[in-house]
């Protein structure tokens, strides 16, 4: 029977080889002909993975990190996972409530899906993480702690210096310029201080290392052990000029009021100490509690986030007065012998402007008129800068005296290395059309002379003016950063050129304005400066303020300004004092900085003016309202650093 | 019985018992492939049988036993219990509609005290069973109309019973019946229709159902007009043309759309399933397993990425990947060298249980022996066509190597029923 069914046999070999031969035609397609499936299935299966480096230590002057990484923990959820725990006990370790557990739950659930890890809690403080990691055997798989290294203060000061790094912004990251076309969502970065400048420095250089994923996007170990990863490199240190002893010291004085201090090596450059006041505690704008904070922060009455030290302007006042005569010899308008007539007041422009001394021959040369703050003197002197024959008229003469200034980095921006720099306000020519609509003479802005008028300046300005002076003619930009480890970059080189401004002035010259000052020390308005041992050369300043308040100009309290350097020869520090609203400059600006200058000096602080420096930390100089409504001092109570910082400070009090 | 008592083995088909010990272990090879992960430890994993691999290794077992009572069992058994086997499967299919498990969208599955077991694969076995024994019997005479339509029903009621339950692919695997019918012969014309049928509803589900319209009326014409001399003659020749063009136009109309869209007839993923296959559904949720499957294949190459080094079946990409879409492990980590010497272990095995039905003295052996050729064929076909995007997404095993007891027990009855009917092939069983 079978005989005859052959061909129906051969049919159904033949169906059988049909459909084997579509099968392997398309299976040719697929495997031979087609290659976009093995790229498909790389994709699949490969994760590109960044390494992050660890972020750059910030040194002060003798060593000490001021800024270090700190290891923090997160608490990572992956939902699956948890099962039969004891979601009490948890709650209470976290102090959350059981809703808002679930709550917690539920938006990791969302956000990376149920297989995937999350963040729980994040930055764990260091007693829950304690408490957490006993138990945390009660807890997995569900949950996992998590390294998360984070910037910290070891002093916590230097807030504006330092500055912070945060989560790079979406407007950044859409920056069409490319400047951050190396990060990524979720990636931190320097915002502010020297976080900010050297930003590609301290952040190191990224690894890259290619995981294999599942479908679950879960990472499943190396690809090909490792062989096309690049390691991470760690961040370069940084080291500062800083000395953290008077950055402290600087900030617990200056509590309670509002000013800033700087002080400058002035045989470098390099910033020994920056403080704006108020200030606050670096360390709120790291970890936990970040965004709280920031906000806190950011709505005080106190402005704390603004450094006033570089983007505050004052009027010198009569700190200004050895600038106007440096610039007066300079320009050869007068010797050091020159002497004016003040008999009380200046009557020259048509006004009577007073002078605070009468008796005569105050102002019978540069170094007693200095000595006395004669406002007469130098406000003649700068007339006579400006009208000089030289120039050919007023307007080539203000040109010529604002030239003069912003060699000495007044009125522009000096190039500190750390950002938001303003420039202050020189009366340029075209300043002095604006405000005086084109007419206008030597007489109508006088009083710049004397450091008051359309003249502002930042206490770095000021304070490297001092430089300029305590140098005898020249200085380098003021900066932090004195070295950077393992770094052959020409990012310093700027930091290093001597700039020279006045090169007319004999040393004689310089002579007679640098002992006028140190005659305001030993026997004028600055005799509070006086350090034994040292000769302290300085000049102080009550600079008048106005402030528009509903519409109306009112006077304010003026502000008390100190400027100075020491020692008179070879000069090792030049500094800058202003407390706003606090009156006379032999006040407050005097002593803080005469305190500051002998701990630099000397590095002790004599047993006789320690009242003077507890008197300094303890009053309060802000208005009233001011510092009712502000809550930066219990802000910068919170942390557990600031009692590393009270170490220090009680170390550098108790010698 | 004539088989010498001394020699256990004695009448055995070595080339099919060598083949099907092949594909088994290459079915547990590409199931650990699937699941093993680096570390494992593969002992514990074996005796506390927590892995599918592991479990098949005793439902490999389990079959070797079932082996050894067929193979002791004398073919008359199998003659005299045919219809009673069928009997109980239907029944079992009974049972299974009104109490079964549901598994993934069907309710196929039986609970035996902690083990699943799905009697739509144990059907096919009595279903072949019964169909050899009828086309076999005295009685029947496969030239009429009445045996063919009565062999047709007992196909069709177990299909009808599965399709109830959900299972369309093992369903469809009942129609590899009609080409064992064939070979007892049903008109080959039969077979053409189906083919036409087949072409006739890709191409409605594929081109506008107004052009096809054009086409048919315009086939009909011509076929009308070549034929207008016998038309002359027989009057009835023109009534059958327009009746099979009403008919096309008909479905191709009315019956398509409404099967497709009106969710009576096919379900919702069905009909996305279908459109996935036919290239017309983008969406990538609907895609997603033929596309993992097609990148899992197609990422092979030539030669393959090599044993357990296929990252997406490794990784978990490929959905079902130890039991219907295993086909994945052979094409990305052998290749298209791999998958071609696979299929070829198929088709030897095919063409040898031909060769096996054509040398049966008993009309019952070799239907059966085309029985269990078919069904194998159907399984091969429609899962590997699945995996590559040829059919659409149906959930059959792949014989003898997917994971599963079910389906491994019972192509292991299958073809070890065959073997001991060969075994006794001077006899003439009815």
């Amino acid at each position: 029977m079978s005989v005859f069914n052959q061909p129906r046999k051969r049919v159904i070999q033949l169906i059988f080889l049909g459909m084997v031969a579509l099968i392997v035609s398309r299976l040719f397609f697929l495997q031979v002909v087609e290659t976009k499936y093995s790229k498909l299935a790389d994709a699949n299966a490969h994760l590109r993975k960044v390494i992050y480096p660890s972020r750059g230590i910030i040194y002060d002057r003798k060593g000490r990190s001021v800024m270090r990484n700190e290891a923090l923990y997160d608490l990572m959820v992956t939902p699956r996972n948890v099962k039969n725990i004891d979601t009490a006990y948890l709650c209470e370790v976290l102090s959350i409530t059981r809703e808002e557990f679930i709550k917690r739950i539920a938006n990791a659930r969302m956000k990376e899906g149920p297989v995937r890890p999350s963040v729980f809690a994040s930055l764990l403080t260091p007693e829950t993480y304690g408490k957490l990691q006993e138990s945390m055997y009660m807890f997995q798989p569900g949950f996992e702690l998590v390294l998360r290294p984070v910037r910290s203060y070891t002093y916590g000061a230097g807030a504006h210096i330092l500055g912070y790094i945060s989560e790079i912004s979406p407007s950044m990251l859409a920056d069409s310029s490319g400047r951050f076309s190396a990060y990524q969502q979720g990636d931190y970065i320097g915002r502010t201080g020297l976080e900010n400048t050297y930003e590609s420095i301290l952040m190191g250089q990224r690894g890259i290392q290619y995981l294999v994923k599942d479908n679950l996007n879960r990472p499943q170990g190396p690809l090909e052990n490792g062989e096309f990863d690049t390691a991470a490199v760690a961040g370069k240190n940084l080291r500062l000029a800083l000395d953290i002893d008077l950055q402290v010291l600087g900030e617990a004085m200056m509590k309670g009021k509002v000013g800033s201090i700087v002080a400058i090596d002035p045989q470098t450059g390099g910033i020994l100490a920056m403080v704006s006041g108020p200030t606050f505690d670096p360390n709120l704008l790291s970890g936990s509690f970040r965004s709280q904070n920031y906000n806190k922060l950011y709505l005080d009455t106190t402005k704390p986030f603004f450094n006033r030290a570089v983007q505050a302007a004052y009027p010198p006042g009569s700190t200004f007065k050895p600038i106007t005569g440096l610039v007066a010899l300079d320009e050869g308008v007068v010797t050091p012998d020159f002497g004016f007539p003040c008999s009380g007041g200046y009557g020259l422009c048509g006004r009577y402007i007073r002078c605070t001394h009468h008796n005569p021959g105050h102002a019978a040369n540069m170094r007693t008129a200095m000595a006395n703050s004669c406002n007469s003197y130098f406000m003649h002197l700068y007339r006579l800068s400006v009208d000089s024959k030289k120039w050919g008229g007023v307007v080539n003469g203000q040109a010529k005296w604002t030239s003069y200034l912003n060699l000495m980095g007044l009125g522009r921006r000096l190039g500190i290395d750390i950002p938001g720099e303003v420039r202050g306000v020189v009366p340029d020519t075209a300043r002095m059309n604006y405000v005086y609509r084109g007419s206008w003479n030597s007489c109508s802005e006088v009083y710049v002379g004397m450091g008051q008028g359309q003249l502002i300046l930042t206490p770095l300005q000021m304070a490297n003016a001092m430089c300029i002076i305590a140098n005898r003619g020249y200085y380098y930009i003021p900066h932090f950063v004195q070295s950077i480890d393992n770094d052959n970059s020409a990012l310093l080189n700027k930091y290093k050129q001597k700039v020279s401004v006045a090169e007319h002035i004999s040393d004689e010259a310089f002579s007679s304005v640098i002992l006028g000052m140190e005659d305001v020390v030993t026997k004028g308005t600055a005799r509070g400066a006086q350090i034994e041992g040292v000769e302290v050369c300085g000049k102080t300043g009550t600079a008048e303020n106005k402030a528009r308040i509903d519409g109306k100009v009112v006077q304010l309290k003026d502000h008390s300004l100190f400027v100075g350097f020491a020692p008179r020869d070879n000069p090792k520090i030049a500094i800058a004092v202003i407390v706003e609203n606090a009156g006379f400059g032999s006040t407050y600006a005097v002593p803080i900085a005469s305190i500051l200058m002998e701990k630099y000096l000397t590095d002790t602080i004599s047993a006789k003016r320690m009242p003077i420096v507890q008197k300094m930390m303890e009053t309060t100089t802000m208005s009233k309202e001011m510092q009712a409504k502000s809550k930066i001092d219990s802000l910068n109570n919170m942390f557990i650093t600031s009692t590393e910082r009270d170490v220090l400070l009680r170390k550098i009090l108790s010698k | 019985m004539n088989r010498p008592q001394a020699k256990l083995t004695a009448g055995i088909d070595w080339p099919i018992f060598g083949m099907y010990l092949a594909l088994v272990f290459i079915g547990f090879m590409a199931i650990f492939a699937a699941e093993y992960r680096d570390g494992d430890n593969v002992i514990q994993n074996l005796l506390s049988q927590n892995k599918n691999w592991a479990r098949q290794v005793l439902w490999f077992g389990v079959s070797m036993v079932l082996a050894l009572g067929i193979w002791l069992t004398d073919s008359k058994f199998f003659t005299a219990t045919a219809n009673l086997l069928y009997a109980f499967g239907i029944l079992l299919l009974l049972v299974v509609l009104a109490i079964g498990t549901g598994v993934k969208g069907s309710n196929s599955w039986l609970e035996l005290g902690g083990f699943r077991f799905q009697p739509a694969e144990f059907t096919k076995l009595c279903t072949n069973l019964a169909l050899a024994k009828y086309l076999s019997s005295m009685e029947t005479d496969f030239t009429k109309m009445r045996s063919r339509l009565i062999a047709a029903a007992m196909v069709l009621f177990p299909f009808g019973l599965i399709i109830l339950q959900d299972e369309t692919g093992l369903a469809l695997v009942y129609f590899c019946f009609f080409l064992v019918m064939f070979r007892e012969g049903l008109p080959g014309i039969l077979l053409v229709i189906a083919f036409s049928a087949i072409i006739l509803v890709l191409s409605a589900l594929l081109v506008d159902k107004f052009i096809l319209l054009y086409i048919f009326t315009g086939v009909a014409a011509l076929v009308i007009y070549f034929m207008r001399r016998e038309i002359r003659r027989k009057r009835s020749r023109l009534a059958m043309i327009i009746g099979v063009w009403a008919f096309c136009a008909a479905f191709v109309m009315v019956i398509v759309p409404f099967a497709f869209t009106s969710g009576k007839v096919l379900k919702d993923y069905q009909v996305r399933r279908i459109e996935v296959m036919l290239g017309k559904e983008n969406d990538p949720k609907a895609t997603y397993n033929t596309r993992q499957s097609m990148i899992a294949i197609g990422s092979g190459g030539f030669w393959g990425k090599g044993y357990l080094k296929g990252t997406q079946t490794r990784l978990d990409f490929v959905p079902e990947q130890s039991t219907d879409f295993i086909f994945c492990t052979v094409g990305e980590d052998f290749g298209f060298f791999g998958s071609i010497l696979f299929l070829g272990l198929y088709v030897a095995l095919l063409f040898r249980i031909i060769f096996i039905a054509e040398r049966q003295r008993s009309t019952f052996s070799r239907v059966y022996a085309y029985g269990v050729a078919s069904i194998i064929f159907f399984h091969l076909a429609i899962n590997i066509s699945m995996t590559i995007g040829l059919a659409p997404v149906i959930g059959i095993p792949l014989p003898l190597v997917s994971y599963g007891g079910s389906s491994l027990m019972t192509f292991t009855m299958l073809i070890f029923i065959m073997l001991r009917l060969d075994a006794d092939r001077q006899m003439v069983l009815r």
